[in-house]
């Protein structure tokens, strides 16, 4: 880094690229690829539990290797949504307080739904 | 906003449709629609584990003529999304740049994102659908 063109404050208070403006785009495709493995399985999984009464559908979804890509797969699934929802709403929600509202509101409920799935597939691997 | 009307680029309405904008504007609408059905995910996952009487309701949902709709136009946004997602993946990585290419992806995505969807409810009709 050349500090000839940085004035002595801006390097005291030391501002300036925090290096994080990719994590978002990166992140995604991170999240996309996970998904589009995990999608398959997941096509497989909702499928066989069509045919499945409780019992059943409850064992299969709690055998370890199932449990263990549910859980992957809806942390991925709200992870990925939440960066999605996030870039839909700062291109067409143009109303400041609105958009601030609508980003908690999006990140609030991701949140949410993945602790609440990944809850339920605790309780159904170990119950 | 700007009290004085600025000019703006040129919008949607000047542009003659064509694939790739398509699938563009699908690929944003079948990730949002999928979005909303991460609680039909969560709810059943939920449902799963409390109880067979929870399981029967969700169900019994997706038995109904509304879940049957919304079950098929999510399995629908679900299939583009993953093709086109491919897609977008491959572009990411540098393949499939040249205009003719984005063409013939684009309409692949689309026309493959039907034969899933059709190959998924194969698969359901055929196992007969115990809803």
């Amino acid at each position: 880094m050349n500090d000839r063109y940085r004035t002595p404050l801006k390097i005291a208070i030391g501002l300036g690229s925090a290096q994080h403006g990719v994590h978002h785009f990166i992140m995604q495709r991170v999240t996309a690829v996970a998904l589009m493995l995990l999608a398959l399985w997941f096509l497989w999984i909702a499928l066989s539990l069509l045919h499945t009464d409780y019992t059943g559908a409850h064992a299969l979804v709690g055998q370890p290797f199932n449990a263990v890509l549910m859980l992957a797969f809806v942390v991925a699934v709200f992870w990925h949504a939440q960066l999605g929802l996030q870039v839909v709403i700062e291109d067409y929600v143009h109303t400041r307080w609105l958009e601030v509202a609508l980003q908690l509101a999006v990140e609030f409920l991701c949140v949410l739904g993945a602790l609440a799935s990944v809850l339920a597939v605790v309780r159904i691997a170990l119950g | 906003m700007p009290a004085i009307a600025r000019p703006l680029s040129p919008h949607l309405s000047v542009y003659r449709w064509q694939i790739q904008m398509v699938a563009s504007m699908l690929h944003r609408a079948t990730g949002s629609a999928l979005a909303f059905g991460t609680i039909l995910l969560c709810m059943a996952l939920i449902a799963l584990a409390s109880g067979p009487e929870a399981f029967a309701k969700v169900r019994e949902f997706c038995g109904s003529w509304l879940g049957l709709v919304l079950l098929f136009g999510w399995s629908w946004a679900f299939s583009f999304h993953l093709l086109n997602g491919i897609r977008h993946l491959l572009q990411d990585i540098g393949m499939g740049f040249t205009i003719p290419q984005f063409v013939r992806n684009g309409w692949l995505a689309t026309i493959g994102s039907f034969v899933l969807t059709a190959l998924i409810w194969a698969c359901v009709v055929i196992q007969g659908a115990a809803a």
